[in-house]
């Protein structure tokens, strides 16, 4: 069964990608079924070319149905393992052997395995599912398709992988999709930089990735889960050397494979591709930058939880970066006046709520609030896409408000998924999906000691109710900034885009009071089993149960002040935003600016790799290569030639003259080099 | 016991029959008044095709000597006569129109082939230092006759005269190496010499002597230095007599050269390897770097045939049974390219007129879609492109020279073959990219045939390659 989730999006992905695309119906096959079409109406037909698509169906349909089976043999593997199901390695056929180096392919079956089907095949399939709306006027559209279902296995790959290999094959996989969707309308300049850009800053990551790998094979001589979590301990205590000094080995292997988490869950300063990701269609944010992809970097660090637990200043490091992103990302979304920026940072701060979750060693909290947050994320963005679909293609926040009238479904979807964001609910009793989640994270930041974290995490709760309510208010409420004629059209979007945002607003109600019992709660160590490794004296989640009632309402109180303070900016007086960031220019410009990143690496990195890369070019490869190289040698080659041809005088006394000297030089040879016999 | 059999002539039964036919031949044309030169040059090919039958058929496999070991009939010298008669009547056949247009079919000239044939085939089974000469003579003599068989031309005339003043050097400076070696060993048979040479080693004498010797036949096979004559030859003769000089009488040569070193020397194989090796190097390098240079296709193929000799010599200088057998495969490639290129140079005919400047060429591929595409894939081939025949020629020369160790020759070779790419794919960039010149009369169906015949070689041959290289390496054995 798992086979076949495994492998279904990849059969999808390959006939859509190579069957359902244009270049195909350009070989002749489709052609007479359209030549009808375009006997008929011509001009109609030319104009379709151009702005619509005119293709069969099928590809869609095909991808979104296998996908669909995907999804729900997921959830039947997910109930199997709430039921206590057990653990499994399925070798599928070897892969790599070279030496002592051996990778299969293989699937990793656990709870772990299970939760992350569930999230990535459920969104996947949601989205493919609301594609079909929201694509629906697209010219290629079974390259979009093509390319979700190869994301999607490239995801499934990462999540069962047994071994670092296979899941770097995953890692890398999705991150080419990630490129090729950001870039889908490679028309646009900006979605191709975007796209570039995301590869470039994830080639960062990887790299820390890659060496973590081979530091890992190094140590443990093997890339295989079971042989490394096996002889974890091992390691404890040695060191290893590196860059010219001797560190500790799990922490550096911890630190390093961090980095690849860092990448590809855009965690502080690592996070500049995020935002401009948005360039791509909206689904493929919902699905690859706000539920799945960006959360491989969480997955990685509770799947490597065996190592991660030996290596506490490697968490540390985790915790740190993750509290600095939560709070950096949530400060920058305050300002953002692009809707899907707005969500996008939003997404950048939870990962670093997930990665607190994973330093403080509640690893089952963090894969929690992934849970959670991959159904109200997706939401919003898909909500977000209602939106813009709704305004014609509008995501400049304040050319909108007063929506609220006219996609009604939209509004409520929408506020569902912010009440799940901002954590809605009543400590003790029960509220919406992100409340359970992201509240336990902040209880456990506290409990295990880090009060940097709690701190910056409970402002950042404040920010996010803040952002999630301006972004609500913003586009729903008041008097509407729209343009008449976007307004005359705007309306609620087709069934077909409706009911993902159903399901998904069904999932942000109660996923969290509905799943809390098995991912931290009493059912936990069942639950999890060996999928996720806590030492004997780790013991944050029975810390979590004593913290001090106030830290219990921290985040509640924190959610209710931001909705308050977003309340009285955007509804009370409207006036107020403006007059403060008048007040504190300095401030509003660098949140604005999104803390000058862009504009710091481009002057620490940008500029002097494109300075390097100009010398190499011009001096490097234009004067001494190709000067010295093919330039030069050829005009060496004419200047001989010249040489050459002019010996040929036509003199018959020459010629012999010529072969006289030759028999004397090999005479002399042998005269002055001895005969050796 | 007849004195034939005593001798034991029947090994030399092929090379006396086409003696025969020759003089048959000849009485024809001079007694039989109702000829026309047609058919004694059909009676020329026939004999020659003929008797490479009969070369093939009648020696049976095995190495058979007569003349008391002056003439050895071997499994190379078959293969190698073959070559070489075949090369010899595909250029008669070849040439026919063209000698009638440009009025020089005389009878003379399918008579001085089959001569010069006689001559290759005893030099291919020379044995002996004074049939070596006989039959080096033999094949020379017809051929400083039909490169001024043009007689009315300039050109043409000096083109004969050179190359037999010079020819008369070579055989001058040969005569000398011989008279050095039989000083020096008391033998002027191989076997003897190989004997002898076994018990001194080398001696000053004999390497002097053996100096002289690799002159004459890199003379013949026109390696530098010994290659100045080549040019001018090439372009001042007919051109049907350029393609005969072309094909047979190098594989001849290169056959004697193979012998004579893996024979009698092989004792002292370290002195001429350096000998071979310098020659090599020099005539692939000087042969790549001078075609760069010409404007005449004919003798941009001498410099390509300069050039060819050198990769050739590459296998012979490893010395080794690979060496050999690599230098077979190339020859006989060489053969087929050469042809079918040759019968691309004959077809360069305008409004009656042959013309042979490489500008000709411009533009080809729209006027003649056909000889553009043959004219290209030869020269690719010849530029050592893979997977045409060309590539593996030079593979397998190369690869005999790495494992004998030469490395430094086998890299200069692929330099050198690098630098001669150049003015093989100028030819085609020409043909295919540059302003169409003026159209060609359209070619001839025994040009045509030769073409295509080529084009087929070329590229098929990686598919028959098996079966080739086996005959190649089977002959190669044969000499050691």
């Amino acid at each position: 069964m798992v086979q076949a989730i495994l492998f279904l999006p990849l059969i999808g992905a390959v006939i859509a990608g190579l069957f359902g695309t244009k270049a195909f119906k350009q070989l002749g096959t489709d052609d007479e079924v359209y030549a009808d079409h375009a006997h008929n109406a011509p001009s109609v037909e030319h104009s379709h070319d151009q702005h619509g698509y005119n293709g069969p169906p099928w590809p869609m349909y095909l991808t979104t149905g296998l996908l669909c089976i995907g999804a729900v043999l997921s959830w039947i593997i997910f109930f199997g393992f709430l039921q206590g199901g057990h653990d499994g390695e399925i070798e599928l056929l070897p892969w790599i052997t070279s030496g002592s180096l051996k990778a299969a392919w293989s699937i990793r079956l656990d709870a772990l395995t299970a939760v992350m089907l569930v999230v990535v095949n459920t969104v996947s399939a949601l989205v493919h599912v609301y594609s079909l709306g929201y694509m629906s006027h697209d010219e290629s559209q079974p390259r979009f398709f093509a390319y979700l279902s190869l994301f999607t296995f490239a995801m499934l790959a990462l999540v069962t992988a047994n071994n670092l290999i296979q899941m770097f094959f995953g890692w890398e996989g999705v991150g080419l999709a990630s490129y090729l969707l950001i870039g889908f309308w490679y028309t646009r300049e900006s979605a191709n930089a975007a796209a570039i850009k995301a590869f470039v800053v994830n080639r960062v990551g990887d790299f820390g990735f890659a060496l973590g790998i081979f530091g890992v094979f190094m140590v443990y001589g093997s890339v295989e889960f079971p042989v490394i979590f096996a002889h974890a301990p091992d390691a404890v205590g040695k060191t290893i050397h590196f860059l010219g000094h001797d560190w500790d080995t799990l922490t550096t292997l911890c630190l390093l494979l961090f980095m690849g988490a860092m990448g590809k869950s855009a965690q502080f300063l690592l996070h500049t591709w995020l935002p401009d990701a948005m360039e791509g269609p909206t689904p493929v944010s919902a699905l690859i930058h706000a539920a799945t992809m960006v959360t491989a970097g969480v997955f990685l660090v509770a799947r490597l939880s065996p190592l991660f637990e030996l290596a506490p200043h490697a968490r540390e490091v985790v915790t740190i970066v993750g509290a600095i992103t939560a709070f950096f990302a949530a400060t920058v979304g305050l300002v953002q006046n692009d809707i899907k920026r707005v969500i996008a940072y939003s997404t950048c701060s939870q990962l670093g709520y997930m990665f607190v979750a994973m330093g403080v060693g509640a690893y089952g909290v963090g894969i929690f609030h992934l849970f959670t947050h991959a159904f109200f994320k997706a939401l919003l963005f898909l909500g977000a896409g209602s939106v813009i679909h709704a305004m014609s293609g509008e995501q400049d926040m304040r050319k909108m408000g007063g929506l609220g009238p006219y996609v009604r479904i939209t509004q409520a979807v929408m506020l569902i998924g912010t009440f799940s964001l901002t954590g809605v609910g009543i400590p003790g009793i029960g509220g919406f999906a992100g409340f359970h989640s992201k509240d336990a994270i902040i209880e456990a930041s506290y409990a295990g000691g880090s009060t940097f974290a709690f701190a910056l995490l409970v402002i950042a709760a404040l920010c996010t109710s803040f952002y999630s309510w301006r972004l609500a208010f913003m586009t729903f409420s008041g008097p509407t900034r729209a343009d008449k004629e976007v307004l005359d059209h705007a309306h609620e979007s087709p069934p077909v885009m409706l009911v993902p945002l159903y399901v998904l607003a069904a999932g942000a109600i109660i996923a969290g009071f509905a799943f809390q019992h098995w991912f931290m709660g009493e059912g936990q160590a069942e639950f999890w089993g060996a999928a996720i490794y806590r030492s004997p004296d780790n013991h944050i989640l029975t810390q979590m149960e004593s913290v001090p009632l106030l830290v219990k309402w921290s985040a509640t109180i924190a959610m209710l002040a931001g909705l308050g303070l977003a309340w009285l900016f955007y509804i009370r007086d409207t006036s107020l935003p403006k007059a403060l960031a008048a007040v504190n220019q300095p401030a509003y410009q660098f949140l604005l600016n999104k803390w000058y990143f862009d504009e710091l690496y481009d002057f620490i990195f940008v500029r002097p790799a494109k300075w390097i890369g100009r010398v190499f070019w011009k001096g490097g490869d234009g004067a001494v290569i190709d000067g010295l190289g093919p330039d030069g040698v050829s005009a060496a080659i004419s200047g001989v030639t010249a040489q050459a041809v002019k010996l040929q005088t036509g003199y018959v006394y020459h010629y012999a003259f010529a072969m006289l000297i030759g028999v004397a030089a090999i005479i002399s040879w042998f005269s002055f080099g001895g005969i050796h016999p | 016991m007849s004195i034939f059999q005593q001798l034991g002539a029947a090994a030399a039964l092929p090379e006396i029959l086409l003696a025969i036919m020759a003089m048959v031949l000849l009485l024809e044309g001079v007694f039989v008044t109702a000829h026309t030169p047609n058919t004694i040059r059909w009676g020329a090919i026939a004999s020659m095709v003929a008797v490479a039958g009969l070369v093939i058929w009648k020696s049976g496999s095995g190495s058979v000597e007569a003349f008391g070991g002056a003439f050895v009939a071997d499994g190379f010298a078959r293969l190698m006569k073959v070559l070489a008669l075949l090369g010899g009547a595909v250029t008669l056949a070849m040439s026919g129109k063209y000698l009638a247009r440009t009025r020089m079919d005389s009878e003379e000239y399918p008579v001085l082939i089959m001569l010069a044939s006689v001559g290759m085939m005893v030099m291919i089974s020379a044995g002996d230092l004074i049939s070596l000469y006989v039959g080096l003579e033999l094949q020379s003599l017809p051929l400083y006759v039909i490169a001024a068989i043009n007689r009315d031309n300039a050109k043409s005339s000096e083109a004969g005269l050179k190359y037999f003043v010079l020819g008369a050097l070579s055989s001058g400076m040969l005569l000398y190496g011989a008279s050095l070696v039989y000083g020096f060993t008391g033998h002027t048979d191989f076997a003897g010499i190989s004997a002898a040479l076994a018990k001194t080693g080398a001696t000053p004498g004999v390497v002097f002597g053996l100096v002289f010797i690799i002159t004459g036949l890199a003379f013949k096979v026109s390696a530098v230095p010994f290659h100045m004559w080549t040019p001018d030859v090439y372009e001042g003769a007919p051109t049907p007599v350029t393609a005969f000089f072309a094909a047979a009488p190098k594989i001849a040569a290169i056959a004697l050269f193979a012998r004579v070193m893996v024979g009698p020397f092989a004792g002292v194989t370290h002195s001429w390897q350096q000998v071979v090796i310098f020659i090599s190097i020099a005539s692939m390098a000087f042969g790549a770097v001078a075609a760069i240079g010409q404007s005449n296709i004919k003798r941009l193929m001498a410099y390509s045939s300069i050039a060819n000799m050198g990769f050739a010599l590459v296998g012979l200088a490893a010395g080794t049974v690979e060496g050999v057998e690599g230098l077979i495969v190339y020859m006989l490639i060489y053969l087929a390219t050469t042809l079918g290129t040759f019968a691309c140079i004959m077809a360069m005919r305008r409004k009656g007129i042959y013309v042979e400047q490489i500008s000709d060429l411009a533009g080809l591929s729209r006027n003649d879609k056909g000889l553009a595409f043959v004219l290209a894939m030869l020269m690719f081939s010849m530029a050592g492109i893979p997977p045409l025949a060309g590539f593996f020629g030079k593979l397998f020369v190369f690869l005999a020279a790495v494992k004998a160790g030469l490395y430094v020759l086998a890299v200069l070779g692929v330099v050198a073959s690098v630098i001669g790419a150049y003015y093989y794919l100028r030819i085609v960039k020409l043909i295919y990219f540059d302003e169409a010149a003026e159209k060609f009369d359209g070619a001839d169906m025994e040009l045509a045939i030769v073409a295509y015949a080529s084009l087929a070689f070329v590229l098929g041959f990686i598919v028959f390659a098996q079966p080739l290289v086996n005959l190649a390496s089977a002959a190669a054995k044969s000499l050691f």
